[in-house]
């Protein structure tokens, strides 16, 4: 007699049954019921919408930046972007990295001298100002967060790892998914979807004064940056669409750049990580079989 | 261990060092001819995989000490410092937090199987017991280490760890400006959590010295929880161990490549990329993963109090195990009730951490309540009772028949005992 018929005509084992079945089932019950409970909870939950989905060169197994992309992306950056946001963590000769932005050494230095850096002090003990260099670092466009609330309202946050720093859950079976699909790409679906998403408040959603909807903002209904992007604002030398949606893409995809610089490098190590692992997987495991075969186990 | 000790010095230094340190002959003693059930399966490797986690971080960790800086205005930075200029800096970082979490994760599953096979049973109480320390050790440490970055979440998760103890009557205010080393969570904190997260993993070291040094006392247990009875029953440790676990270590490594090099931030939460401000609190507070079950145990319980005394009486009640439960037969194998509530249990785990990732309200709440009392039950209720109550299934009467019965026919739960 199998161990399956013996329990089953155990009737002690039948009520046994029936109670383990029980339990297992209350388990799934309260963990299904919960979020719809959670759903009528007090607490608002923002974003209103959710990001879209969007195709990068940098997603996945063999993902790379986009040079030209990154370059645009900078150009948005640094004619729209900088009048508030500092990159503060990234210096000039950042830009010049292969595998990021790749401009050439003579266009940075030309572009770093454009700047003036505060430097010193100099031997009488004074601050003096400098053109930049090459190892200097973005200049903030305010000496500190009191004086960009004083300016604007609300301290614009850096934005030099801001795609790293934002990210929408997608639920938890989608979560459980992007194991597989390596999404890591959250950071620059938001930015893209906050920078094309401005649009009117319905009715019933008040938007406080200094503040614009944007129903794709994480925090809140509205934020205090008013729509930064228009079509034809930011002129490109590539022939690239001149639109809110090509210039948004770019300055994420520049954004994921100053947040991963060595994102590419990291991939392409990983794969020949992986593929190394795999080979030295499939050795130890045909040795292990050698060494077990005169054991039974 | 040194009973067992055949170790025969070859070369003349050899013997001579032998006679003043028999350090070798441990080590031969210990993992070479130490003999080791022939039917243990691949549940088995995980100690072998948290040693080898336990060398990752302290290797990784050491290195990233030389470019960290333990101060509250530039924590932040200094690891944006070693994720772009420190020559493979990001690669070290990546690997030290995920590698938190792949240590997590195989303490886990070595913890379950523990539970599955009885391994807590005597004479293995105190190795046990051992396990429960280090277990406690590396949360201490996961934790603390967590604050290092000095973003967001870490801050906050330091605030809201540290602020359970506030909870304790009467002394408990003065304990948290203790553990603070101020009024609140600020820069003293940060430079006391990088002391003890750096010593710790020190005795972590040492308490699985310990732990192995029980287990080969009291010998390993394997999946029919029966005691090795002849040498036939036993494989030597090198090569049949060492081959085994070396290829499940590297199964383990694919794994954590995978999480390190395609998806470094996958088990992270962004908003520890935004850098620590004690005056803007994030709209949830969440820990890592690992953490989850027992967050959603913390936050079950309405009184302040009373989820803390629930949080750590959760991981301290595995101490009594050993005597909770009741059954005279280790291994879940053989024992057909056991072995379903096992898998309940282990479903309730992984539920709790749902819940934990959760905000806590409305259904959430109600849910962690009855998962929570779920959890404690399994431990109060059904091990003392299904222990009394239920018909083990025959046993085979040695390691060797359980392993030549499953040869011969199918029965005998070859998914258990297979290997």
């Amino acid at each position: 007699m199998s161990n399956a018929t013996r329990i089953a005509k155990d009737p002690a084992m039948k009520k046994y049954f029936a109670t383990l079945t029980a339990i297992a089932g209350l388990i799934a019950l309260v963990l299904a019921a919960a979020p719809a409970r959670a759903a009528g909870g007090d607490t608002p939950h923002y974003p209103i919408e959710k990001p879209a989905l969007e195709s990068w060169s940098f997603a996945g197994f063999f993902g790379r930046f986009d040079s030209a992309q990154l370059q645009r992306g900078f150009q948005v950056y640094r004619e729209v972007c900088a009048g508030c946001h500092g990159l503060e963590l990234i210096a000039f000769r950042n830009l010049t990295e292969k595998g990021g932005p790749n401009f050439s050494e003579d266009e940075v230095r030309a572009l770093a001298a454009e700047y003036d850096i505060t430097d010193g002090p100099d031997q009488s003990g004074e601050m003096f100002e400098r053109s930049g260099v090459l190892s200097d670092y973005f200049p903030s466009p305010f000496p500190n967060d009191q004086a960009a609330a004083a300016g604007l309202g609300a301290v614009p946050p850096d934005l030099s790892v801001i795609t790293k720093a934002r990210g929408v859950s997608r639920g938890i079976q989608w979560t459980l998914l992007d194991f597989f699909t390596q999404y890591q790409e959250g950071g620059a679906d938001y930015m893209h979807a906050l920078l094309t998403g401005y649009s009117e408040p319905p009715e019933d959603i008040e938007v406080s004064d200094g503040n614009y909807y944007n129903p794709y903002f994480i925090a809140g209904p509205s934020l205090a940056m008013p729509e930064p992007l228009f079509d034809e604002l930011v002129t490109y030398e590539d022939g690239s669409p001149e639109t809110i949606d090509q210039y948004s893409r770019d300055v994420s995809a520049f954004l994921m750049w100053t947040a991963e610089p060595h994102l590419v490098e990291r991939k392409r190590i990983g794969f020949q990580v992986v593929i190394f692992l795999f080979v030295f997987a499939s050795l130890l495991y045909f040795s292990k079989k050698r060494v077990w075969a005169s054991v039974p186990h | 261990m040194a009973a067992t000790t055949s170790y025969q010095p070859k070369s003349r230094l050899g013997k001579w060092f032998e006679a003043r340190l028999p350090v070798m002959g441990l080590v031969h003693s210990s993992f070479i001819v130490y003999p080791t059930p022939r039917n243990l399966n691949y549940w088995w490797t995980f100690g072998a995989i948290l040693s080898f986690m336990l060398v990752v971080q302290i290797i990784t960790g050491v290195v990233l000490a030389m470019h960290y800086i333990p101060d509250a205005a530039t924590a932040f930075n200094s690891v944006e410092h070693i994720m772009r200029d420190v020559n493979y800096g990001w690669m070290l970082r990546y690997l030290h937090a995920n590698g938190a979490s792949i240590f997590f994760l195989a303490a886990y599953i070595h913890i379950l199987r523990g539970l599955y096979y009885g391994s807590y049973k005597d004479p293995r109480e105190i190795l046990w017991i051992l396990g429960v320390i280090i277990f406690l050790l590396m949360m201490a440490t996961a934790f603390m280490g967590y604050v290092l970055p000095w973003g967001q979440m870490s801050f906050w998760a330091a605030t809201v760890i540290t602020s359970l103890f506030s909870a304790i009557p009467l002394v408990g205010e003065s304990i948290t400006t203790w553990l603070w080393g101020g009024f609140a969570v600020e820069g003293p904190t940060l430079n006391r959590f990088y002391s003890l997260h750096y010593l710790l993993p020190f005795m972590i070291a040492g308490v699985v010295v310990l732990h192995i040094w029980a287990l080969h006392v009291v010998g390993q247990n394997n999946p029919t929880g029966i005691e090795i009875k002849s040498k036939q029953d036993t494989v030597p440790f090198t090569p049949q161990a060492t081959i085994k676990d070396s290829f499940a270590v590297v199964c383990i490594l694919i794994l954590f490549a995978w999480l390190v090099f395609f998806l470094p931030n996958y088990l992270g939460h962004p908003d520890n990329y935004i850098a620590a401000d004690p005056l803007k609190t994030p709209a949830h507070i969440v820990p890592e993963w690992y953490f989850l079950p027992f967050y959603a145990i913390l936050r079950a319980i309405p009184s302040k109090l009373g989820g803390v005394v629930a949080m750590f009486g959760s991981i301290a009640i595995l101490i009594f195990v050993p005597w909770l439960d009741t059954s005279k037969v280790r291994s879940a194998v053989y024992r057909p009730i056991f072995r379903q509530f096992f898998w309940i249990f282990v479903l309730t785990g992984i539920g709790l951490g749902y819940l934990g990732s959760q905000p806590p309200e409305g259904g959430f709440v109600i849910a962690a309540r009855i998962l929570t009392a779920y959890y404690f039950a399994h431990f109060l209720i059904v091990m003392p009772l299904v222990g009394l109550l239920e018909r083990p299934k025959p046993m085979p009467s040695s390691i060797t028949e359980s392993v030549l019965a499953k040869g011969k026919s199918g029965d005998g739960s070859p998914a258990e005992t297979g290997a």
